[in-house]
């Protein structure tokens, strides 16, 4: 999801446009009598790479199919919520569109605008493994994911070397003694990229699923909440993380993506030694320096995961992550719908989007997987870790903002935070729905 | 309602010289060629005005009610509950500060700022109008524009602490967006730089206005510069000054996208004001209803603070002009 924001930045004039178009199409299903069938895909990859590979996928589907036309609307990422909520609130969706899962499908589902999938897909939904459960609501299949994202911590080789680290911390302990040893070398330790807010409910989710156990965080997903302990020790652990003053001086204002100076640029430039961030980071660094001090294979970054909290009642394996992928409105023609997601989502079209620099939510598609640190991702992943998705957008998307505001405030002033204060924030918001 | 009154009688007196009633067909024919005229030349604007200010009002206080996602129907009706949880909540009670404190600030440091340069520049001098030009610029630079400039700016380590450093001013450099307790006036600051111009404009405006014949009399009858200034060009330069007060508390209630582009109302809600507020708390986290609420409140402040400047600052100013405009 946030992997598109990069796409954006550079297409912002392009996607004004193709917005406009996007007001003049009527989304409206077109199945006829005929046979002939015309599916309307809106998705929020406009440019690069992905967008190549889109419509790849789109032509030689309609090849083999001559019977369905794909009409893709490509919409920019920052209008997309705002559009498909007016589109379903107006009835003029699209067919197939782009979905992040998490508490805004859930929103979509409970107003029973979304195609129940299962009839058709139950037969090889069981290939996507974790990935394709995390899409179902009960035993429904409301959506199909093509990728999958993860969040670890990206870091320096070189940064690493010079202050004396031969090997990635796997304990927090060994993380914060790295970070000591980074001041020591004169290299800022951590980058952040606070002003979004996002970055920093990386942390705190991170320490949530170290603390919470796995049922522990899916009833509070489910209930809306965040009333069990292990989220007040999740907020501990972070103070107590901070208190090492990790992070680049003036963290606060750091946006995570935009410009040299955000925290993927600081990283990439080397004036930081890491951070954490989802698998899309290494595309959004390369984008932020010049070619010329740039390795293609991006090389001279490294992937670690988010590491154990010792004494932590939770999963010590378990990784934060989401995905992305698409789901059919409920006047969609079927089964074409959900053929189309089944092709986008099948062993060899996933193998051409993992060459589009994604973790392609199949695992058969990891062949495709080229970037060194990306490969270290996938061996990870293929230790069949559980994935949280990340909190802010699991909750319903007011709880996920509170969520994400409240661990800012945090942020600004760990010290002065009364105990407790996110997750009585995420109660806070929840009861106010 | 004096001055309707007077508008209203005189319409009538005219209304009536113009029209002596001769037969009631001929009246009738004036009377719908008069409807006609109010139809097609009122009638667009009013059904704009209707169409995008007053029914988005009336909607927007009707959703306000609701807990509303944005799917399905209005269903859920919570009465007053969105106003009461935002008139509560600590984060929008500091937004209020925050633009209240840009107001004062505005009234306190940019009104004085404006009406020296303006005096300055009011007199004749050799590049006049590219001074103008110069002090005008930064205001025709879009908003988003400034926004995405001063970032970059005043990144740690970036052109304005460099600026600083190269003075020997090195203790001075902060981190201007990123410490909670700076953050708010700095964006004063850029607004300043971005406003200033305007009422620099405005007031050159207004002093043009003032007849030097009066600033020569006084001269005549010995009075200093200072004194000209202060009994002559300030009082008579008061009607601008009362109008730019008016634009600058009604600008200072509405920031946002600067706000928006630079801090994301961060750090720690430092920077936040209320339409950030509204956006971010009710749009942006898709709380339709609790965002319609908030935009109800900000509406009603900006509408309560317009009426009684109006009533009690501006009135004497364009009752002045009209009531002797008519008689």
């Amino acid at each position: 999801m946030r992997s598109t924001r990069k796409y954006l930045a550079a297409v912002a004039a392009a996607a004004a446009a193709l917005t406009l178009a996007a007001c003049g199409s009527s989304g409206s299903p077109s199945g006829s009598s005929n046979g002939k069938v015309t599916l309307t895909w809106w998705s929020n990859a406009t440019s690069g790479q992905l967008l190549a590979v889109f419509r790849g996928l789109i032509s030689s589907y309609e090849k083999a199919h001559p019977n369905v036309t794909i009409s893709y609307v490509p919409i920019q990422n920052e209008q997309y919520d705002t559009k498909i909520q007016s589109a379903l609130q107006g009835h003029k969706q699209p067919d197939i569109f782009f979905q992040r899962g998490g508490g805004f499908m859930a929103t979509q589902v409970k107003s029973g605008q979304l195609a129940d999938l299962s009839p058709y897909i139950k037969s090889w939904v069981g290939e996507l493994g974790g990935s394709g459960e995390a899409w179902q609501t009960g035993s429904t299949q409301y959506g199909v994911p093509y990728d999958l994202h993860t969040v670890g911590f990206w870091y320096r080789k070189d940064l690493f070397a010079k202050a004396g680290i031969t090997g990635a911390p796997t304990t927090l302990t060994d993380l914060e003694s790295d970070v000591a040893k980074l001041k020591a070398a004169g290299v800022a330790p951590i980058a952040v990229g606070s002003k979004d807010q996002w970055p920093d409910a990386f942390y705190w989710d991170y320490f949530a699923v170290r603390e919470c156990s796995t049922s522990v965080l899916q009833a509070a997903v489910k209930s809306d909440n965040a009333n069990d302990s292990c989220f007040s020790k999740a907020e501990s652990d972070l103070k107590g993380f901070m208190a090492t003053n990790p992070f680049v001086p003036g963290f606060l204002s750091v946006p995570a993506q935009q410009g040299a100076g955000s925290s993927a640029g600081q990283v990439a430039s080397g004036k930081a030694a890491m951070e954490l961030q989802g698998d899309w980071d290494p595309s959004v660094m390369q984008a932020l320096v010049p070619a010329s001090t740039w390795q293609s294979d991006t090389s001279q970054i490294g992937w670690f995961p988010f590491p154990s909290v010792p004494g932590a009642a939770g999963s010590q394996s378990a990784m934060l992550g989401g995905s992305d992928g698409n789901s059919c409105s409920v006047t969609a023609p079927e089964p074409a719908c959900a053929d189309f997601l089944e092709y986008l989502s099948s062993s060899t079209n996933q193998v051409k989007l993992a060459g589009a620099n994604l973790l392609p939510a199949n695992p058969a598609g990891s062949s495709g997987v080229t970037l060194p640190a990306d490969q270290d991702v996938m061996n990870f992943t293929k230790t069949k870790p559980y994935v949280q998705e990340y909190l802010d957008l699991a909750y319903p998307t007011s709880v996920g903002t509170a969520l994400d505001a409240a661990v800012a405030t945090f942020f600004a002033n760990p010290a002065k935070a009364v105990s407790g204060s996110v997750a009585t924030a995420i109660n806070q918001a929840a009861a106010r729905q | 309602m004096t001055d309707l009154r007077g508008a209203m009688a005189a319409a009538d007196v005219s209304a009536a010289a113009i029209a002596p009633p001769t037969s009631s067909e001929r009246r009738l024919g004036r009377r719908s060629r008069q409807l006609d005229e109010l139809v097609l030349l009122l009638g667009p604007a009013l059904v704009l005005f209707v169409g995008f200010v007053l029914v988005p009002i009336g909607i927007a206080a009707y959703y306000g009610l609701y807990k509303w996602t944005g799917y399905g129907p209005l269903s859920d009706f919570s009465g007053l509950h969105n106003y009461k949880v935002i008139l509560t909540d600590p984060i929008f009670r500091s937004s209020l500060i925050h633009n209240v404190i840009i107001a004062i600030l505005s009234l306190i440091i940019q009104l004085p700022i404006s009406i020296g340069i303006a005096l300055l520049m009011n007199r004749k001098m050799g590049g006049g109008s590219f001074l103008r030009v110069a002090v005008f610029a930064p205001y025709v630079v879009s908003l988003a524009t400034t926004a995405v400039l001063w970032s970059l700016l005043l990144e740690p380590n970036g052109f304005v602490d460099e600026l600083f450093r190269a003075a020997g001013l090195g203790g001075l450099v902060h981190f201007w967006l990123a410490d909670p307790t700076i953050v708010l006036y700095t964006m004063f600051v850029v607004l300043t730089w971005q406003y200033i111009g305007f009422g620099i404009i405005l007031l050159l405006a207004g002093l043009q206005g003032i007849p030097s014949e009066l600033r020569e009399a006084a001269a005549i009858d010995g009075a200093s510069a200072w004194q000209t200034t202060r009994h002559i060009t300030l009082p008579l330069l008061g009607p601008t000054i009362r109008i730019w007060i008016f634009l600058s508390m009604i600008g200072s209630l509405q920031v946002f996208d600067l706000v928006w582009i630079m801090t994301l109302g961060g750090p720690a809600n430092a920077s936040s004001t209320m339409v950030f507020y509204m956006i971010f708390f009710g749009f942006h986290s898709q709380e339709f209803g609790f965002g319609s609420a908030a935009a109800v409140i900000l509406f009603i402040i900006c509408f309560v603070f317009a009426v009684l400047y109006q009533r009690y600052v501006l009135r004497r100013d364009t009752e002045g002009a009209l009531t002797r405009a008519v008689r």
